[in-house]
């Protein structure tokens, strides 16, 4: 039974989506108010960790986890517009504290209430609709960890099907890496340039006008390669599109550039 | 030890991106191995849950696995064979030498074996004066160029079929010089005819192993091309390499684990020959070997045990991983630089050449976590690449530039007031770096990134400073 009450749901809002795009945070807002939830945006929060975490600085990412659980334990919910940070949280904080069962527990009591947003919406609150507006055909790329952590795939597709105008189609190999990985795509550039190259060829070959995903690292190296390769396709988070906040330029965009 | 070029991994996978031959061939693992595989667990309604159940066979043998090599001892022992217990990979070549000479053997066959790729036997053998021959058609044709496998099912996957002809000149000398050799079934039909001679004169046979089996000491292999059993059944002794982890209890076992391992291999619901081999020819048997010798090497296995890599022994070497990995895709095998390629090699290769040789590898992916969603025995394999970083940061091999920016990096975001001040500027600064355009071509300290793709500006403001504007 849905509790009548509204949930108080903490907002992850990821360091990419504060440093880059703060637009998608507003999006997450207005998605999860529309979905009936008290939407707080605790202060005390930088990054998940992931970066140390993946880098086997585990020191770091222990203290950048007691951190968030600390800021973040308090609510009903905590919600994150990215499958990465919010798969870091639900899956990788317990483990971070493999032998130290205080904080174990509640990593554990932390990770059950976490969430990606776009799974939260249509999984916990049971929505099947949003009320948005978007011209143009896109496709969309299915982010590693929130596939393959989290069960990220029919959600979005559902959503996207309910705003009005917008046609979806399918792109080769939509579960793909697209070669951000992290420091992976410092660390190994020309690897990782090869396969995002892959990507934006197989996104393009659909003839869709915009590329989609829920994670704020791939959309970014996807952009950048597109804008690298002068591409004429748009490249946004997935909740623009659905909060129905998608009118000003995509990633990497000059405004009024690539208007749909 | 077969030369490590793992330490030169970055510069080996420059050199691949840019072999048009080898991104080529690359090109057919998507369509051949990944789609079949995907095919053939679809057809098998209990396909996950066999996978389930092989890592609980593999896991309780692992957690008693002196038991089980003990039990499996003593039955190859009954049955009339011998088992070696090696400690490394030198231990191992002089006992197959040893084999070799007790035998008067000037020429060995041999059949596909991963641990001969990892003890680097052939060289081994040569320098001691007597002839191996790889059976295997891809092994074949790496032998004959002088090359390690750049896949652990697939050794010659990329290698193209002039390239093979070119090959075949080179070593068959004895043959026509105009003979035609453009199709495949001429290349392959010249190889059945200089092997069949090989076959027929070798005085042993190796061969790797599969699985051993502890209930009967028996020893399997899966084959398509019918080499292993000719390797093993036509010279007067049969030599069987395996690591210590391939035994599983009994034959239901095996059979149990069969089921995943040539789906996730090649998409085959069986191999074409499954061939259990017990001990050496019995009186009334027809053909066989005299003699039947097993090699149980540990190489740094055992020290595996007990710790969370213990699950990397799991592995059944189908190559699943390999196979669907975007880096392995993007680079080949021979970028990893030593006998294990991949997701598995990232993890296994550590531990038997050296961290501090190998270290590249574990970094070497992207964590999209495909590999772990395909390997058939559910081995945690970017989690086991995570705690081989860990291992490394620890012991301070990662690079001092990646270890300055992680803590550069890690002092601030431990301050969350410090983080919003310093994000809000970097925020602005790149928005105006990036101008108009939305997007920076150029960026100092993000070389990296700036190589292969624009860096799309900021929107300007971080969503924290607006956020408490707006709730102020």
């Amino acid at each position: 039974m849905m509790s009548l009450k509204r949930p108080r749901v903490a907002l992850f809002v990821t360091c990419l989506v504060d440093l880059f795009r703060p637009t998608v945070g507003f999006a997450a807002i207005k998605l999860l108010e529309a979905a009936g939830c008290a939407v707080e945006v605790p202060r005390l929060q930088t990054c998940c960790g992931q970066p140390a975490f993946n880098s086997g600085d585990s020191e770091t990412a222990r203290a950048l986890a007691r951190s968030v659980v600390g800021a973040f334990e308090g609510y009903d919910y905590v919600v994150a517009p990215s499958g990465s940070c919010g798969g870091m949280i639900k899956k990788h904080f317990p483990e971070l504290f493999e032998h130290e069962p205080g904080w174990r527990a509640r990593a554990e009591a932390l990770a059950a209430k976490t969430f990606e947003l776009v799974s939260f919406l249509v999984d916990v609150r049971k929505l099947d609709r949003v009320s948005a507006r978007f011209s143009g055909t896109v496709t969309y790329h299915d982010s590693c960890s929130g596939l393959r952590e989290l069960g990220v795939k029919e959600q979005p597709r559902r959503l996207l099907a309910s705003v009005e105008g917008l046609r979806l189609v399918e792109h080769a190999d939509a579960e793909t890496c697209c070669g951000f990985g992290g420091t992976f795509c410092v660390k190994y550039p020309e690897i990782s340039t090869h396969m995002v190259a892959e990507k934006c060829a197989q996104a393009a070959k659909t003839g869709a006008g915009h590329l989609l995903a829920g994670d704020l690292g791939c959309l970014l190296n996807m952009a950048g390669r597109m804008r690298r390769e002068g591409r004429a396709v748009s490249v946004r988070h997935v909740a623009e599109v659905l909060a129905d906040m998608a009118e000003g330029p995509g990633l990497g965009e000059a405004a009024g550039r690539w208007s749909p | 030890m077969v030369a490590v070029t793992s330490p030169a991994f970055e510069a080996n996978a420059r050199a691949a991106l840019v072999d048009a031959k080898l991104q080529k061939a690359l090109g057919h693992i998507k369509d051949g191995f990944v789609q079949r595989r995907t095919a053939a667990a679809a057809r098998l309604p209990e396909f996950d849950a066999l996978r389930d159940l092989a890592k609980e066979i593999k896991d309780h043998t692992l957690d008693h696995l002196d038991l089980y090599l003990a039990h499996f001892e003593r039955r190859v022992t009954e049955s009339g064979g011998v088992v070696h217990w090696c400690r490394d990979a030198a231990e191992a070549r002089e006992t197959v030498l040893t084999i070799c000479h007790a035998a008067g053997a000037k020429s060995v066959t041999k059949g596909k074996s991963m641990v001969g790729e990892e003890i680097a036997l052939n060289d081994f053998l040569e320098k001691n004066g007597i002839e191996p021959v790889e059976t295997d058609l891809g092994e074949y044709i790496i032998q004959l160029r002088r090359e390690p496998p750049s896949h652990i099912i697939a050794p010659a996957i990329h290698v193209n079929k002039e390239q093979v002809a070119e090959a075949f000149r080179a070593a068959h000398t004895e043959l026509p010089a105009d003979r035609p050799l453009e199709e495949p079934a001429a290349l392959l039909a010249e190889a059945r005819a200089m092997l069949r001679r090989k076959f027929l004169a070798a005085d042993i046979g190796i061969t790797g192993a599969n699985f051993l089996i502890a209930e009967t000491g028996s020893t399997v292999i899966v084959t398509n091309e019918g080499n292993g059993d000719l390797t093993q059944m036509l010279p007067r002794v049969h030599v069987v390499l395996a690591s210590i982890e391939k035994v599983v209890p009994t034959l239901e076992d095996v059979s149990t684990i069969l089921r995943l391992l040539a789906r996730s291999a090649t998409g085959q619901e069986f191999s074409v020959y499954t061939t259990f081999s017990t001990g050496p020819r019995r009186p009334a048997d027809l053909d066989g070997p005299e003699q039947f010798h097993v090699i149980l090497l540990d190489n740094g296995r055992s020290a595996m045990l007990g710790t969370p890599f213990q699950e990397m022994l799991r592995c059944i070497r189908c190559g699943a991983c390999l196979n669907h990995c975007p880096v392995y895709g993007a680079v080949g095998g021979h970028a990893y630089g030593w006998v294990y390629p991949g997701p598995m090699g990232a993890v296994l290769t550590p531990w038997l050449v050296g961290l501090d040789q190998a270290k590249h590898l574990p970094n070497a992916s992207t964590f999209c976590g495909k590999c772990e969603s395909v390997c058939p025995m559910r081995i945690p394999l970017p989690g086991l690449m995570r705690r081989l970083r860990e291992r490394a940061h620890l012991e301070r091999l990662d690079a001092p530039v990646a270890r300055g920016a992680l803590a550069a990096w890690s002092f601030v975001a431990r301050r969350p007031r410090l983080y919003c001040a310093v994000a809000a500027i970097a925020a602005r600064t790149l928005a105006s770096l990036g101008g108009r355009a939305g997007c920076l071509r150029r960026l100092p300290l993000a070389r990296g990134w700036m190589q292969g793709r624009d860096m799309p500006a900021p929107e300007g403001r971080t969503f924290m400073a607006q956020w408490r504007e707006r709730a102020r």
